[in-house]
């Protein structure tokens, strides 16, 4: 085992952290107590990235003290903090991705012997981190060809191997398959018993309901409180969290024209290595799921037929037939795609919020100059329609919280005024409050008669929301569910192709 | 538990950053502060500096890296680059002399014969920057490399027609073509003039229309811009172009200048034209800048060299050096803002 010592007892006093006239943290004073395994919770902007950031060295704090085994420490960079064993695994990967497993694993703590770097003992203490995690990978394949699930498994065995005390994990199971979270859990269960403190920030509180001992919960740069796991509901957490009572997180379904001319109709489509013979159709006002793991092929599928990459099959919007070989042709159908990459596909996030707004419908503002007054206004408008909460029309998309980017570019992917919408994980890193406005948007959205299909992970999310849910497994349709058969059960099976076992 | 701050939501808009930061308003105005106080030091030093004379002077041998700087901010907005710049300048310029001497030669009319070859100038340009732009954005190769074989190219075949020597215009045909250069509207030398039209035209299709903004868009995050339907191929391919063309305008009033083209025709020039676009304020990984900035940086490049010209302080022969310094110290600037 990597993890000699005992954990670590952190505590916090006082600390108000601002980057320039902004003030992020305003006095936060908590303690942790070593071998406990503690939730993290908050909205996206609560302050919760940035305490972490202090507590791992990459942050300084503006006022206040952090201790560690009660004495006052003052780390410099995230060296320092590592010295004691404090390690934070970012939610967004830090990885060389032309550096091997191995490479990343000890990348500026390489094994040396003499002048050179003794690649057999890397090696070696590597593939043993991997065999930890779960990872069945050799240790000198480059990052570049793991796919997202198996990077954020390779930044735990980082930190394994970094010698943990204290474990700042952020979002770790977002790209995670159900087993592999599984994996991750008995993980940190061993960890807890060894005596290393763990910081778990998540959205998902069923997971916080599941590893946690203790939830602490902060807003808008405060603590709002602390408490045991077991004396708390996920009610009681999310509540805690947004501050206020969330009456139900789903609007109710409207039914839609069972017998109308399905708006788009797929037959038979195949992305190369992704997807194959995949058929479906939606029709206007239906909202149609995409459940699957990572890897079944759901994104791909979609940017196959939205012709983002290679693909073939059949495709009619409306009825009649089309052709579909960029993804120009698809916006000029009535096709629009949100991303599930919101920041490297989704926005220019060092834009200002209006330029993101108009970009795929620029056309309707060159009169023949861009006409900067009526771009303006939209954005007003879709500030009011989609409830984007921005300090100023003027700021930069990178300054708005994860909730309010994703609204902005699902307004975006929505100016075009589509006749169907493909959403990619439309809640992805967005918080319990922003999600339920999410999902009122997209019920609206059908309302209004367009088709929507959402890709999504959370297969609650598909409960809620979709008419019929399709599952996919390995670049294959499995099955269509609808009504009482769509419960997470019918689907994980699906998905994972044990149904047929199970029965 | 403790108690929720009542203040807490409107402490939230507060911290949210307002409008630009005044580090990227530094950066906008910079150049300016720049070039003016460049113009006091050079007032201060030497009493020919300040004058109309010089000044026009000072403009009209802008010019041609303005004209191409103009172009250079929309490959460098859009994230690319072109090396080739002042090769190809120099390839053109010696394609047009051939031509308006073959033609006059052919018994074409000399004006005729000279006016085609001022628009020959500015289609070959339009011609290297398509090949460029093919070669980059269907060809899927770095424009770095594409531009670095052109530049190589461009100039052995300059050097290749030239036989090693000088293309030159016939005598009457140079006088013909001389107005271009040495002419004035209304006291304002022509080249001036047309660095001006070819800004304002720059600043307005950058800023007020869709392609503009495609540009921006591409440099900013190309990923982004192409899940965003935009044809981000064609765009990068017109805006190759529009470098060339932009080339192939300065040329056009280059050659009139000294009515000859040889291997040391428009060395350098990319690396002038780089400078006033970087100087200028814009990011060399993509997605910013401004024509303005271009121009004021061209500008303050080619007052530093009037300075070291007008003023024993500093060698003529480190203009260069000099230059160089300041682009290496802008760079630096430009670091802090992020």
């Amino acid at each position: 085992m990597t993890t000699q010592g005992r954990g670590l007892s952190v505590a916090f006093e006082g600390i108000v952290k601002r980057f320039g006239p902004v003030e992020v943290l305003h006095g936060v004073s908590f303690s942790l107590e070593p071998g406990r395994v503690y939730g993290l919770l908050g909205e996206n902007g609560a302050g919760k990235s940035t305490l972490m950031k202090i507590l791992a060295g990459y942050e300084q704090p503006s006022e206040g003290r952090l201790l560690v085994e009660a004495k006052p420490v003052a780390f410099s960079g995230s060296r320092d903090a590592e010295a004691r064993g404090i390690v934070l695994i970012h939610q967004e990967f830090n990885l060389a991705e032309d550096l091997t497993i191995a490479g990343n694993i000890f990348l500026g703590h390489e094994r040396r012997k003499g002048w050179f770097l003794d690649e057999a003992a890397m090696q070696q203490e590597a593939e043993a981190a991997l065999a930890q995690v779960g990872l069945a990978r050799a240790a000198d394949t480059p990052v570049r060809r793991l796919i997202v699930a198996e990077k954020q498994l390779v930044e735990i065995a980082k930190a394994l191997s970094r010698k943990a005390r204290l474990l700042i994990m952020d979002e770790p199971t977002a790209t995670l398959t159900p087993s592999e979270v599984a994996r991750l859990f008995a993980l940190i269960e061993r960890m807890r018993a060894d005596g290393v403190t763990i910081v778990y920030i998540s959205h998902k509180l069923d997971e916080v309901e599941r590893i946690t001992d203790e939830v602490i919960v902060m807003r808008d740069g405060n603590l709002v409180g602390r408490a045991p796991t077991p004396s708390l509901t996920r009610h009681d957490m999310a509540t805690m969290m947004v501050g206020r009572e969330i009456a139900d997180l789903f609007p109710e379904k409207v039914p839609f024209d069972e017998a109308a001319t399905p708006v788009l109709k797929v037959d038979g489509f195949t992305v190369p290595g992704w997807a194959e013979g995949v058929s479906f159709a939606v029709r206007p006002g239906e909202i149609l799921g995409f459940a699957g793991l990572v890897g079944a092929g759901r994104t791909e599928l979609f940017e196959g037929i939205l012709g983002l990459r290679p693909g073939t099959g059949d495709v009619a919007v409306a009825g009649r037939p089309v052709t579909l070989r960029r993804l120009q042709d698809a916006t000029r159908h009535g096709l629009s795609y949100l991303s599930e990459d919101r920041k490297g596909k989704g926005l220019h996030v060092d834009f200002p919020l209006a330029p993101n707004l108009t970009l795929m419908a620029l056309e309707r503002y060159a009169r023949p100059w861009l006409d900067h007054g009526a771009e303006r206004q939209a954005m007003e408008r879709a500030v009011e329609a989609f409830g984007i909460r921005a300090g100023s029309l003027s700021m930069r998309a990178a300054s708005l919280s994860g909730g309010n980017q994703q609204k902005l570019a699902l307004a975006k992917v929505l100016h075009p005024e589509p006749k169907v919408v493909v959403l990619d994980e439309p809640t992805r890193g967005v918080d319990v409050g922003a999600k339920r406005e999410i999902y009122f948007l997209i019920q609206k959205l059908a309302r209004q008669g367009l088709a929507v299909v959402v890709i999504s992970s959370e297969l609650i999310e598909l409960i809620g929301l979709a008419h019929r849910v399709a599952v996919m497994r390995g670049g294959r349709l499995v099955a269509t569910v609808a009504g009482a058969d769509m419960t997470e059960v019918e689907m994980i099976a699906h998905a994972t192709g044990t149904r047929d076992v199970a029965a | 538990m403790s108690q929720p701050e009542p203040a807490g939501g409107i402490a939230a808009d507060l911290r949210r950053p307002t409008g630009t930061p005044w580090a990227e308003r530094l950066a906008s105005v910079g150049p300016i502060v720049g070039l003016v106080l460049l113009c006091l030091v050079g007032a201060a030093l030497n009493g020919d500096f300040a004058t109309l004379d010089n000044a026009l002077n000072v403009l009209t041998r802008t010019a041609f890296i303005g004209i191409i700087a103009v172009g250079m901010c929309f490959v460098i907005i859009l994230g690319g680059i072109d090396l080739s710049v002042g090769s190809m300048a120099a390839l053109i310029a010696g394609c047009v002399i051939m031509f308006i001497n073959w033609a006059a030669g052919s018994g074409v009319s000399p004006l005729i014969a000279v006016a085609a070859g001022a628009g020959l100038a500015v289609l070959l340009g339009a011609v290297f920057g398509l090949a460029h732009g093919v070669l980059i954005a269907k060809g899927k190769i770095e424009p770095f490399i594409v531009t670095l074989g052109t530049l190589g190219i461009y100039r052995a075949y300059l050097t290749y027609f030239a036989d090693g020597g000088a293309l030159t215009l016939q005598n009457n045909l140079a006088d013909l073509y001389a107005p271009a250069y040495y002419g004035s509207v209304l006291g304002v030398p022509i080249p001036v003039v047309a660095f001006l039209v070819v800004a304002l035209i720059g600043a307005a299709i950058l800023n007020k229309t869709a392609y503009g903004r495609h540009v921006q868009a591409i440099g900013s995050n190309e990923t982004v811009a192409r899940y965003a339907a935009v044809d981000v191929e064609g765009v990068k391919i017109l805006t190759y172009m529009l470098l060339g063309v932009c080339v192939g305008i300065a040329t056009l009033f280059y050659v009139p200048r000294l009515a000859s083209a040889s291997p040391t025709t428009g060395l350098l020039w990319e690396l002038e034209a780089i400078a006033a676009v970087i100087v200028g304020g814009a990011a060399l990984k993509g997605g910013q800048g401004s024509i303005i900035g271009t121009v004021v940086g061209a500008i303050l490049l080619s007052v530093i060299s009037n300075i070291l010209n007008l003023t024993s302080l500093i060698s003529v022969y480190l203009n260069a050096a000099v230059q160089g310094f300041v682009i290496i110290i802008v760079a630096f600037l430009q670091k802090g803002r992020r």
